[in-house]
């Protein structure tokens, strides 16, 4: 089934879907890194991007989270170009409605961990107290409790990237980016993180792109996708919330 | 998997009778596979008529078979070299898989297509398995991991293979498949 055919069932998006990208051509300069890459998301599903590496998956996501631009093709979020709005649109759509996860955290080292958790509400105008209650809701579910002062420097490669994974989900996003978030983490760690990771966005229904180039993370999600030279290829039948 | 050996390992503990060693092999080996009761008192009989364990008298109680099962010397023996001894590492340098793939290159057909669907069956199966290992208890999780490095290493032959296809296609179509690599990778 191409992606194109997916696109077609019900839901938010003229695609009838949540999040669909159709055709996306981006370049670096004279180097093609998405050449005509479509595919759509369901409200509530996990996707995993797969492929080789530099095979366009990493710049799809930024694609497909409004960090970068196609060069041509279209991007639509909940009945909304992403692609056409500008920066400081995009930029509040990243922070109201999106989370994100990357390869190695990327705490604050100034900041203690839930201060890091609680960046995204304090960006969004949400008052400290509140989101310092809100961020710290989140240690007990991830495994945290008793974690929350400790700067990043103080924290394991687990531990930090389970406080990145609450700082994600802290304000509640329609969809989650992830990138790699297991790569730097161990085999049981990396286990670890993607439990947590799976219960919960399963309980709060939040949608997830979930770019890895191992299988073993993949097989996390609903489906994968595999982008080769630019292109998608999809290899399973849609079994969103299956 | 060796069932004689295995209740033999399980004998080696402490003595048993059928229906305990039976529920013990279930629940660590015969998760897929369990045992069924003639199995486990024909084996029983096959390893006594052996001398690797002996039968005690029957004991009052209900059920088929209230033998109570010891190994022997030799039993120990058996089992102790069996478990010591490594596994015969399996090369598989002839799986199916690689006969589809040099086939569909010989004939001209798509072999990367072949490669994927293998691939999305396998990513089905890892699913599967991760599955079963969040929601199992440790052995399943134990069992699961195992099932699932090994399809991680099938998926990196198939990425590899994948990769190489267009080099492969070409010495399959000039007969010279066994050219060394050196130079063509």
């Amino acid at each position: 089934m191409t992606e194109e055919g997916r696109a077609t069932a019900a839901g938010h998006g003229p695609g009838g879907c949540l999040l669909e990208a159709r055709d996306l051509v981006r370049s670096y300069g004279q180097t093609p890194a998405l050449r005509g890459a479509s595919v759509s998301v369901a409200a509530g599903e996990i996707l995993a991007v797969m492929g080789p590496s530099g095979s366009g998956k990493s710049t799809l996501l930024h694609c497909l989270a409004g960090i970068l631009t196609p060069d041509s093709g279209q991007v639509w979020f909940d009945g909304q170009r992403i692609d056409a709005m500008g920066e400081n649109e995009r930029s509040a759509l990243r922070r109201d409605r999106f989370g994100f996860v990357f390869q190695f955290g990327q705490l604050v080292p100034e900041l203690t961990a839930e201060e890091n958790v609680a960046l995204p509400l304090l960006l969004g105008g949400t008052r400290r107290a509140q989101a310092l209650t809100a961020a710290r809701g989140w240690f007990g579910q991830l495994g945290l409790d008793g974690l929350e002062q400790r700067r990043s420097g103080e924290l394991s490669g687990g531990q930090a990237q389970r406080v990145a994974l609450a700082r994600g989900l802290v304000a509640g996003p329609e969809i989650l980016f992830a990138d790699e978030p297991t790569g730097s983490l161990d085999s049981l760690t990396g286990e670890q993180v993607m439990n947590l990771l799976v219960a919960a966005v399963h309980e709060h229904g939040t949608t997830v792109i979930l770019v890895t180039h191992e299988a073993r993370v993949a097989a996390y999600a609903d489906r994968e996708i595999i982008v080769r030279d630019g292109l998608v290829t999809s290899l399973s039948a849609n079994r969103a919330g299956s | 998997m060796s069932v004689p050996l295995t209740l033999l390992g399980l004998l080696e503990r402490e003595p048993s009778h059928g229906y305990d060693l039976k529920r013990e092999y279930d629940a660590y080996f015969g998760r897929d596979r369990p045992l069924s009761f003639g199995q486990v008192y024909a084996t029983l009989s096959r390893l006594a008529r052996d001398g690797k364990v002996v039968a005690g008298g029957a004991e009052p109680g209900a059920g088929p078979d209230r033998k109570r099962y010891l190994i022997t010397e030799a039993g120990v023996t058996e089992f102790e070299t069996w478990l010591t001894e490594p596994v015969q590492p399996e090369p598989h340098l002839q799986t199916v898989l690689f006969t589809k793939v040099v086939l569909a290159l010989m004939l001209g057909r798509p072999a990367d297509s072949y490669l994927d669907t293998q691939r999305s069956a396998h990513l089905q199966r890892m699913r599967e398995l991760t599955v079963l290992k969040r929601t199992g208890g440790m052995i399943d999780a134990l069992l699961a991991d195992h099932g699932l490095f090994h399809l991680e290493a099938d998926l990196r032959w198939i990425d590899m293979t994948a990769a190489r296809l267009d080099v492969l296609a070409q010495l399959v179509a000039a007969g010279s498949a066994d050219t060394p690599l050196e130079g063509s990778r």
